[in-house]
């Protein structure tokens, strides 16, 4: 399956190798690097690569590219999947995956990934299992590894990776019995020129922090879950429960995880937060342009629109932005050609505008097409589509825990197209 | 090339490996694994590394495994030194041990060891660790690759470990299987129902080797299901004609589909909703090539989830939606909108949806999906504004009512400012033009008008092109055109000329009263051109059309040279042709055959055999059908197999007496019975319980509600009580789990079952067999054991055993029927020994039976002392009896 893998930075820099069979060459990335300036933007670097001997499948996460080799037919979302699970569980172990942090702990990481794979197939994946195996690393172990040469690596073999049960700890004990939920929606939507919906749905997640001793063994319900259209599940969730009951009924791994994502279904009308009036026009003579947005609430269920951010990515021939905002800070960055207006909350008595001129290249033929404007919000208390968790129920231990639910709508990809 | 720093640098390593301190050696070890994972070399290491393999020090002991991993290969010599140090390994105690050992030894790509690899594998197989069962499957794989001609000693071990009943074990498996072996079908058989048995609760990415695996082996021996729709269609075009009699015999054997069939698609459907997007793809791909086609639906909305994902996910999905939608659009036709595009998307993904859009496009949404287009084509990213153009060229095609729209629009793109749209328009048009050579004159005539305003030369060139090719469909339009050319011919680009002049020629031929005369100055200008391509084509044109003494009989066929009909270019999509790999592969994504790439098979005619997949039921070792019970009620609380925290390694258990026993007699209940079982399994609700099972069924004709275990115990008990089952329908019955901490004791557990209207006094009395757990232990762990268990602890007695009872088999099969203890494997022939733990305290009782012609001496050791000769008495009475 997955014979090797190469970390590259976006600089091109190959810095880190590790082979889970006989080793490859490095010379084998040079098709990636012909692959990677051929694509100018790394979104644009196609995932599967062929070369005379080898597949290349990548992925492109946090600025880094996960290069691995793959020599025979394999299902190429296995691949993917798994790339993404290392990145992930970097992310876990580190805090952030990035190429300082993996420089950084490249012993941990390299003994994680030799966890993960076994000559080429996953052996452990789940988070829960790699830290009792291998410990991530704190600024208290790491002290206490320096003076006292004890090591971060378990000793026996995980309970779990033996039982049924190969997602959760055994004896985990808290003093403080918790269990949080947060239901995260996010609206994907398009809308047109005249603010019409093209396109609007409702994706969500259900995150969990569930912090709980011993073996429980929860039941989540909804009050309408009707509403989900389509659903997956962390591994834990037992799917015939949800089938014949509706109910999500689990044993939960400890810590954080995802426990579900959902779909709402189309039938269901979307319910569009804000609105937003603009004009961006091109002058055919002076190379200049005007531009004029303003951003309103629409259906906000009584709720506050926070951290609202308009980005806008201009044509190439737009030099500089002259503007003016009623609210928040504006910045246009000419390399990248992107404006960035940072408006906040929304207040509806004074509608944030943002005004002003737009230079462009003397010369330089008008762009045809208006830019689209890509919109980023957040809603808190609040799950557009209406979902409401009903209760959790814990069984199979004596303790009360504490639970709770919080409720969070942000804006998935919000486009505005003009 | 060693720079001398970088020599001081290594013998600063060896020198700290070569130290006493531990802590110095790690150091080392950990720069070594940095040097390592940058790519440097650091081979020259290795005497120094390889000393440390056997160190006690966990963290540094692994850190050489990767190094002797890395550059065993380049230093085969040395690393024959460790071999020794794992060989040792193998036979820990310690499972985690047992089996790093085993990884290790198995990735050390040295030829020489491999018959010690082979032995190796050979005792993991058989190992009580499911976890070194599973790394004995990896090594097999790794084995194969180092050494083929291993082939048919590695497939009986797989032979082996695919009769493994974990779900750790059979990812790994069906992965060696799938590289060593994956002809032999006729090895799956017979575990063909226990791998759909166990996939639900295999790790993911066993599950979607498995399923893929599956998904060829139900191709092989199950009829097409597909074949109910052809065979309808065909009965109604024969109706006509055909006897009533044959008609009726085509009837007569309907498509039945194969219960084993069925069961894997059953049993596949709820991983559609894991999170893992390759299992998702995998089952997806499962029910395209297995599925009767009008349950193929049910997979569109979990792969449109995966389009949230990641970009790469995304990537691979759509390519196999585009193959899908191919044949069949109605699948995908609801969720149409969510492959509109964003202008964040990437420009692979782009040209997917637009290949996919334009696969969905019929009558009924042609006209919102052109609204769709008429957004991208004014994009900025302009390849994806092209593919754009040529997608509604497709449409256009496809979808004769648009055609004519389509036209129009790609026309009005051609005062477009941009060249490759320009391009791409004038190209599309020039293909629907072809297709459809009747009715274009209209478009011919708007595009000459068109024509002085566009500049670029491409569509100049193409536009001349087409004006030439259908000259005689524009009589009068086409000298004009040819007239002003002639003006500007001068300031023209190259493309451009060479266009003119074939215009001319052209026209020459079918209309040469009124172009003579232009196409002459043509040629003129043509031939003192700076461009010597294009005084060449002047040249031959004028010897092709002109005629005189030197042209010779090529001239005759001018007309039939120059106005050759051409076949009109095909428009088509570009996975037409993917079908022929399996959905979700490598191959499929690359659209060639990668190495490795397993051929689907076509469906057979006729079923070969279905009873190959039968299965006896002879093996008393964990019953398969008390765990599928168990399996349908509490997916997770089942086969816990390994207890949470014990001191002692513990094992499953060898045998679940399938027997129950009567808690309550339907009478007694008014109508409810229960009866209840040991599963011998340790209990999920608490270390020092017992596990139960308990099986309720109602026998009235009216459903009791409310069924539960009252909160007071008469005895001191700690029970845990099962969730109280709401309703309980007429003659139906239900299995829950409860546990009952009976404190090592055979006191009767009492406790009241209750009914919404009743309440029944119901007591357990457990056999002190089952107030044991199984662990395992080495032969001499068990003796050292056993001498600490002296005196007051010890109980034993002399039987007469029936002679039918002397075998080894019939010993071990009695003592562990009785009670639920492990069985140590002996070195004597006539020394038995057993093993287990009490459930509440963990006190240890060893069990052993000698074997002295004809008498037996059975002695057990344990603290409890009244356990101990309460278990004597029950081993002595079942070795006593003969019969099973």
């Amino acid at each position: 399956m997955i014979h090797s893998l190469f970390l590259i930075n976006n600089a091109g820099d190959l810095f880190l190798e590790k082979h889970w069979k006989s080793v490859i060459s490095r010379s084998v990335c040079d098709y990636f690097f012909e692959a990677r300036e051929k694509a100018v933007e790394p979104d644009n670097v196609p995932p599967v690569i062929r070369t005379p001997h080898h597949y290349l499948i990548n992925i492109y996460r946090e600025k880094i590219f996960f290069v691995s080799v793959i020599q025979t037919e394999v299902p190429p979302l296995f691949v993917i999947e798994f790339l993404h699970r290392v990145a992930e569980t970097f992310q876990d172990y580190f805090g952030e995956c990035s190429e300082t942090t993996i420089k950084d702990n490249v012993v941990i990481v390299y003994e994680l990934l030799e966890e993960m794979l076994d000559n080429g197939f996953p052996l452990a994946t789940e988070s829960n299992i790699l830290k009792e195996l291998i410990r991530p690393p704190t600024i208290l172990r790491s002290m206490v590894n320096t003076i006292t040469g004890s090591s971060n690596v378990g000793e026996t073999l995980p309970t779990g990776q033996l039982s049924n049960i190969p997602w959760r700890r055994a004896g985990v004990k808290y003093t403080n019995n918790e269990a949080y939920f947060d239901v995260v929606e996010e609206i994907d939507a398009i809308l047109d020129k005249s603010g019409t919906t093209v396109f609007a749905e409702i994706q969500g997640v259900i995150d969990a922090c569930v912090k709980l001793s011993g073996m429980p063994d929860l039941t989540l319900s909804f009050m309408n879950p009707r509403l989900l259209d389509d659903v997956s599940f962390h591994p834990c969730v037992r799917y015939k429960r949800w089938e014949s009951e509706r109910v999500i009924s689990f044993i939960p791994p400890d810590g954080n995880f995802q426990l579900m994502s959902y779909h709402i279904s189309a039938q269901n009308l979307v319910a569009i937060p804000i609105y937003v009036k603009q004009n961006i026009s091109f002058f055919e003579t002076g190379s200049s342009g005007r531009l004029d947005i303003t951003v309103g609430p629409k259906q906000t269920m009584g709720k506050t629109v926070e951290c609202l951010v308009v980005t806008v990515h201009m044509p190439k021939v737009v030099l500089s932005a002259n503007l003016s905002a009623t609210q928040g800070t504006y910045n246009y960055d000419p390399v990248t050609k992107i404006l960035l207006w940072d408006i906040g909350k929304l207040n509806p008595q004074k509608l944030p505008n943002l005004k002003g001129s737009l230079s462009l290249q003397s010369g330089a033929p008008k762009p045809e097409e208006n830019p689209s404007l890509n919109i980023d919000l957040k809603i808190q208390q609040l799950a557009i589509s209406g979902l409401k968790v009903n209760r959790l129920d814990m069984y199979g231990e004596k303790y009360k825990p504490f639970k709770g639910v919080k409720y969070v709508t942000k804006a998935g990809k919000f486009q505005v197209r003009t | 090339m060693l720079s001398p720093w970088f020599l001081c640098r290594n013998e600063d390593l060896k020198e700290m490996l070569e130290s006493n301190k531990e802590s110095l050696k790690l150091e080392a070890m950990k720069r070594i694994v940095g040097l390592i994972a940058k790519g440097k070399n650091a081979s020259e290491l290795f005497p120094a590394v390889v000393k440390n393999v056997a160190s006690k020090n966990i963290e540094l002991k692994k850190l050489v495994y990767v190094y002797l991993v890395r550059y065993a290969e380049e230093q085969q010599d040395l690393a024959l030194l460790s071999i020794s140090t794992f060989q040792r390994a193998l036979k820990d105690p310690n499972q985690l041990i047992r089996a790093s050992a085993l990884r290790v030894l198995s990735s050390i790509r040295v030829p020489i060891i491999v018959p010690i690899m082979m032995l190796a594998i050979k005792e993991a197989a058989t190992d009580l660790s499911p976890y070194v069962r599973k790394t004995a499957a990896h090594a097999i794989q790794k084995l194969y690759s180092l050494d083929p001609d291993q082939k048919e000693h590695l497939i009986e071990v797989i032979e082996k470990l695919l009769k493994d009943k974990s779900t750790l074990v059979a990812g790994s498996v069906v992965m060696a299987f799938e590289e060593v072996c994956p002809d032999r079908i006729d090895l799956i058989h017979k575990n063909y129902r226990k791998l759909c048995n166990l996939l639900v609760d295999v790790e993911e990415w066993g599950q979607v080797v498995i399923i893929h695996m599956l998904t060829r082996y139900a191709r092989t021996q199950f009829v097409s299901p597909w074949r109910e729709d052809a065979v309808f269609d065909e009965n109604s075009a024969k109706a006509f004609y055909d006897s009533e009699e044959e008609r009726r015999v085509d009837q007569s054997k309907p498509y039945i589909m194969d219960p084993d069939h069925r069961l894997l698609l059953r049993n596949t459907k709820p991983l559609l909703q894991s999170r893992n997007t390759a299992v998702v793809m995998a089952v997806s791909q499962l029910y395209w090539h297995l599925a009767p086609k009008h349950e193929l639906s049910i997979i569109t909305k979990s792969l449109v989830r995966l389009l949230r994902s990641h970009r790469e996910v995304q990537y691979i999905v759509l390519q196999n939606i585009a193959t899908m939608s191919i044949q069949r659009k109605g699948m995908f036709e609801p969720f149409m909108k969510s492959f509109y595009v964003r202008s964040t998307d990437a420009t692979h993904i782009k040209t997917l949806k637009l290949e996919i859009l334009t696969n969905l496009a019929n009558e009924a949404n042609i006209s919102t999906i052109l609204r769709e287009f008429q957004t991208y084509v004014k994009s900025q990213d302009k390849a994806f504004a092209a593919a754009t153009i040529q997608a509604i060229g497709c449409c256009a095609t496809n979808i004769s009512e648009v055609t004519d729209t389509c036209l129009n629009g790609l026309v009005l793109l051609l005062s477009n400012r941009d060249e490759t749209v320009v391009a791409e328009s004038v190209v599309v048009i020039k293909k629907l033009l072809q297709t459809q050579p009747s009715q274009h004159s209209d478009i011919i005539k708007h595009m000459a008008k068109l024509f002085d305003n566009i500049t670029v030369p491409m569509a100049r060139a193409s536009i001349l092109w087409l004006m030439g090719e259908y000259c005689e469909h524009v009589p009068k339009i086409a000298p004009d055109v040819l007239r002003k050319m002639a003006k500007t011919f001068t300031d023209e680009e190259d493309i451009v000329k060479l266009q003119i002049v074939n215009l001319a020629a052209k026209l020459y031929l079918t209309n040469s009263k009124q172009t003579k005369l232009l196409t002459q100055y043509i040629l003129n200008l043509g031939k003192y051109d700076q461009n010597y391509d294009i005084r060449d084509r002047t040249r031959f044109i004028r010897q092709l059309i002109v005629p005189n003494e030197k042209s010779g009989a090529l001239s005759k066929y001018a007309r039939r040279i120059l106005m050759a009909p051409k076949p009109a270019p095909v428009l088509q999509s570009a996975f037409k042709d993917r079908d022929r790999f399996q959905l979700g592969t490598l191959s499929h994504t690359l659209n060639s055959q990668a190495s490795g790439y397993l051929e689907l098979s076509d469906w057979p005619a006729v079923a070969p055999d279905q009873s190959v997949r039968n299965v006896e039921v002879v093996e008393p070792v964990r019953l398969p059908c008390i765990y599928l019970v168990f399996k349908d009620n509490v997916k997770n609380f089942d086969a816990v197999s390994w207890p949470v925290c014990v001191s002692l390694q513990a094992s499953s258990p060898v045998f679940v007496p399938e027997t129950s026993h009567e808690l309550l007699h339907r009478m007694t209940g008014k109508g409810l019975s229960a009866q209840y079982r040991f599963t011998r399994q340790p209990c999920i609700y608490g270390n020092s319980m017992v596990s139960l099972q308990l099986t309720l069924s109602n026998s009235t004709d009216q459903a009791l509600e409310n069924i539960h275990i009252s909160e007071k115990s008469s005895t001191g008990q700690n029970i845990h009580r099962f969730n109280a089952i709401e309703r309980l329908e007429p003659q139906a019955s239900v299995t829950v789990s409860m546990g009952v901490d009976f404190n090592d004791s055979t006191q009767a557990a009492n406790f009241q079952l209750c009914t919404k209207e009743d309440e029944f006094s119901v007591s357990i009395q457990p056999a002190v067999g089952e107030l044991l757990l199984p662990i395992t232990m080495s032969e001499a762990d068990f003796t050292k054991e056993q001498g600490k268990l002296v005196g007051m602890n010890e109980s034993s007695a002399t039987i007469t055993m029936t002679p039918e009872n002397v075998s080894s088999q019939s010993v071990n099969r009695k003592v562990v029927s009785v009670a639920n203890l492990g069985v140590i494997p002996s070195g004597q022939e006539n020394i038995y020994r057993f093993s287990g733990k009490t459930v509440s305290s963990g006190s240890l009782v060893l069990v052993s039976v000698v074997l002295k012609d004809p008498d037996a001496v059975i002695t057990i050791n344990t603290e409890k002392t009244v356990m101990g000769s309460m278990l004597l008495r029950q081993v002595k009475t079942a070795l006593t009896n003969s019969g099973p």
